[in-house]
């Protein structure tokens, strides 16, 4: 894939502005989630020795007998990832009923984690009825901690029917017990042409000395751990403890050709030439092309990338678990999620919503026209099984134990 | 009945104090003295086991972190005290009337967010920025040279960040010095040099002993300067901890590093105590 084949417009802007508010505001909201965690010390986990992905066969039944319908969904969701004005929401409250508030509140996963913790842990409503997570460590910390409420597939008709294939057996959440994706997107390298002197296509080139010191690795562990696995041939989904340390081995070898370890701070470091070459998330890149005029390329590098989800979820405490569900599957119809694949630009999990957007484009004049054209076509919200076939899915825990022993791993690449 | 009252009215006036001491400190700090002693995670739980080695993990993991955070913050603070003793000395004794305008510039740049003020550093003092680019294309610079990621980038920026707190309490110092005491001294032959030293620096002495305080606490615990300005090699005990808390909820290892910190930071500002005496701090206090 290469930033030819890109549309712009609208499109690009959608593709790439959610990334920055969630990941800049790490900083930010870093004081007042300090708080909630000091407040979480006393509080107990929940997970009962030899919890985890399964789920008891009749937890459905038991979880969902004698929900009733309330009229009202609160929605915690991610920044810039709908439309403002939010035209999907006011269809689903005029053919439901239901009435919505949308809050975008989750700004990076382990701050949310440390702030909804107590609250889930003591059994008390989180003020959500539904959350999008990452499928992240804190995904499967929700899960084990038994914070997820276990979805009624019979609720979820739309779903059944449109899910793509590849978003129903994803390795965080097999058979969709906890979850539903929202979007996915992409990990790859980002660089600018002007300084590499040559177009970078592999993994390798973020390990060539040539650019020593001109390198940018992501300080997040499970995207960098991601990147040294494939790199020593592994594929982080399936990878196991050996090929950890051989991916830390690699990653600790690159070590002196790295500027630094980066958050989303990544791109203005590409900009202002502190790196030629780094690790990027698919939307960034264009939305910087766009605003600043730069001519900076991204690639799926020929070892592999990483492809990252988003998942919309129930926490167990949820007032409006039924009404939150139904939502839920609203997002799976294929004009509704073909809408908003057009507004935010990342990839899709409902493939029918291409013809919908195609459809929809026909009847639109103009730029409105050209962009919606341009993100049906794209790779990026629709990836072609060849683009699918080179993407990745994270590293999974089995249990709490490989998880930290991740960590200690990876940690110290980043910590120095 | 009045009598009783009388004597009942300390603790009641100290109530308030008092309670507001014990919820807002003693209560946080006894928790996380318990979960720094705590062993599991933050899905089984985590339970107080007396777990000692948390500490001993934790210096043996982080030690490398925890030393070049106190030798960036004393270096800070000897920068600290070299820049802010002149300006002090210039407003305290050559400010006329203009003292406060003088104060007030002093502190304008510090009404804008510490993190903003940071992160425009990082825009300046970028390789390819407004600084570097030019001295770059003149040649007096290779292309390869960089300033961020660097340990000068970040003492650089704690030095910027924490002038204010160096400056005042100087200024206050030198400010109460009666400048009779200094030309009773020119009187008596001194030379400006020996004035200066015999004199002022004495009188000042209690204000650089405040400034130090405030100053090299903070900026040993710093963890925006490092994020910011800095690199993997330039890791911060802060940043440690603040990772540990908020990005892997490894809560028991963050409360031993944090008080970690907090004993080597009280066992270095008493032996400074114990070196300059407090005494004199106290006076000038109380004055």
């Amino acid at each position: 894939m290469s930033a030819s084949n890109l549309p712009d417009g609208a499109l690009l802007r959608g593709l790439t502005q959610r990334r920055i508010g969630r990941r800049d505001a790490l900083r930010i909201s870093g004081l007042s989630a300090l708080g909630a965690t000091l407040a979480a010390c006393g509080v107990q986990g929940k997970a009962k020795p030899g919890a985890g992905a399964s789920v008891a066969p009749d937890a459905v039944a038991k979880y969902w007998t004698g929900k009733t319908k309330v009229g009202h969904v609160d929605f915690a969701n991610w920044p810039l990832y709908m439309d403002p004005k939010k035209p999907e929401l006011a269809t689903f409250t005029k053919e439901t009923g239901i009435t919505v508030t949308y809050k975008e509140v989750i700004q990076e996963m382990g701050p949310w984690f440390a702030k909804v913790q107590p609250q889930l842990a003591a059994g008390q409503s989180i003020g959500y009825d539904l959350m999008v997570i990452t499928n992240s460590i804190q995904f499967a910390q929700f899960r084990d901690s038994g914070f997820l409420a276990p979805l009624d597939h019979s609720k979820l008709p739309n779903f059944t029917k449109n899910a793509g294939a590849q978003y129903t057996k994803e390795a965080y959440d097999p058979g969709n017990v906890y979850s539903v994706p929202w979007a996915s997107g992409m990990t790859g390298i980002a660089y600018d042409e002007t300084k590499t002197k040559r177009p970078i296509t592999k993994l390798a080139d973020l390990w060539d000395p040539a650019f020593k010191g001109k390198i940018g690795m992501f300080s997040d562990t499970q995207e960098l751990a991601n990147f040294g696995l494939l790199k020593v041939g592994a594929n982080p989904d399936k990878s196991t403890s050996s090929d950890w340390d051989k991916a830390a081995k690699e990653l600790k070898a690159q070590k002196p050709l790295v500027r630094k370890y980066y958050d989303q701070s990544y791109i203005d470091a590409l900009g202002n030439g502190e790196v030629w070459i780094t690790m990027a998330w698919s939307g960034d890149v264009f939305q910087k092309n766009l605003s600043d005029g730069t001519n900076f390329k991204f690639v799926i590098p020929e070892e592999g990338g990483t492809i990252w989800t988003d998942n919309m979820t129930i926490p167990i405490t949820a007032k409006a678990p039924l009404d939150a569900i139904t939502l839920m599957d609203f997002f799976y119809r294929p004009d509704i999620a073909a809408s908003i694949a057009n507004f935010i630009g990342y990839v899709c999990p409902v493939p029918a919503a291409q013809a919908e957007m195609r459809a929809a484009a026909a009847k639109k004049k103009g730029t409105d026209k050209t962009s919606e054209l341009a993100a049906a076509d794209s790779k990026l919200v629709f990836p072609t099984d060849d683009v699918y076939a080179k993407l990745h899915y994270y590293v999974s825990f089995s249990n709490v134990d490989d998880q930290q022993t991740f960590q200690k791993t990876f940690e110290p690449i980043v910590l120095g | 009945m009045n009598r009783l009252k009388r004597q009942l009215a300390p603790y009641f006036l100290v109530l308030p104090g008092g309670l507001w001491l014990l919820v807002f400190f003693a209560v946080p700090m006894i928790a996380m003295l318990s979960l720094s002693l705590q062993q599991g995670d933050v899905v089984y739980g985590y339970r107080l086991t007396f777990h000692w080695q948390n500490y001993t993990d934790a210096i043996s993991g982080y030690h490398d972190q925890l030393v070049r955070s106190l030798i960036y913050a004393a270096i800070g603070t000897i920068l600290l005290i070299a820049l802010s003793f002149p300006v002090a000395h210039w407003i305290a004794f050559y400010g006329g009337k203009r003292k406060p305008t003088y104060l007030f510039l002093l502190l304008l740049p510090f009404f804008v967010s510490f993190v903003l003020r940071t992160i425009s550093w990082r825009q300046i003092l970028t390789d390819d920025g407004p600084v570097l680019q030019p001295l770059k294309h003149i040649g007096v610079l290779p292309d390869s040279y960089h300033l961020l990621g660097t340990p000068e980038a970040v003492i650089g920026g704690l030095v910027y960040n924490y002038l204010p707190f160096m400056v005042l309490p100087i200024y206050v110092a030198l400010e109460r010095i009666d400048p009779r005491v200094v030309e009773a001294s020119r009187d008596l032959y001194a030379s400006p040099a020996l004035s200066f030293r015999k004199v002022i620096l004495p009188l000042a002495l209690p204000g650089v002993f405040a400034g130090v305080l405030m100053s090299f606490v903070p900026m040993a615990s710093d963890y925006v300067n490092s994020e910011v300005l800095g690199s993997q090699s330039t890791t911060m005990i802060g940043q440690v901890i603040q990772s540990k808390y908020l990005q892997t909820s490894d809560y028991p290892t963050a409360s031993a590093l944090s008080f970690i910190l907090m004993a080597v930071l009280l066992v270095g500002i008493f032996a400074y105590a114990r070196a300059l005496g407090t005494e004199d701090v106290m006076k000038v206090a109380a004055r």
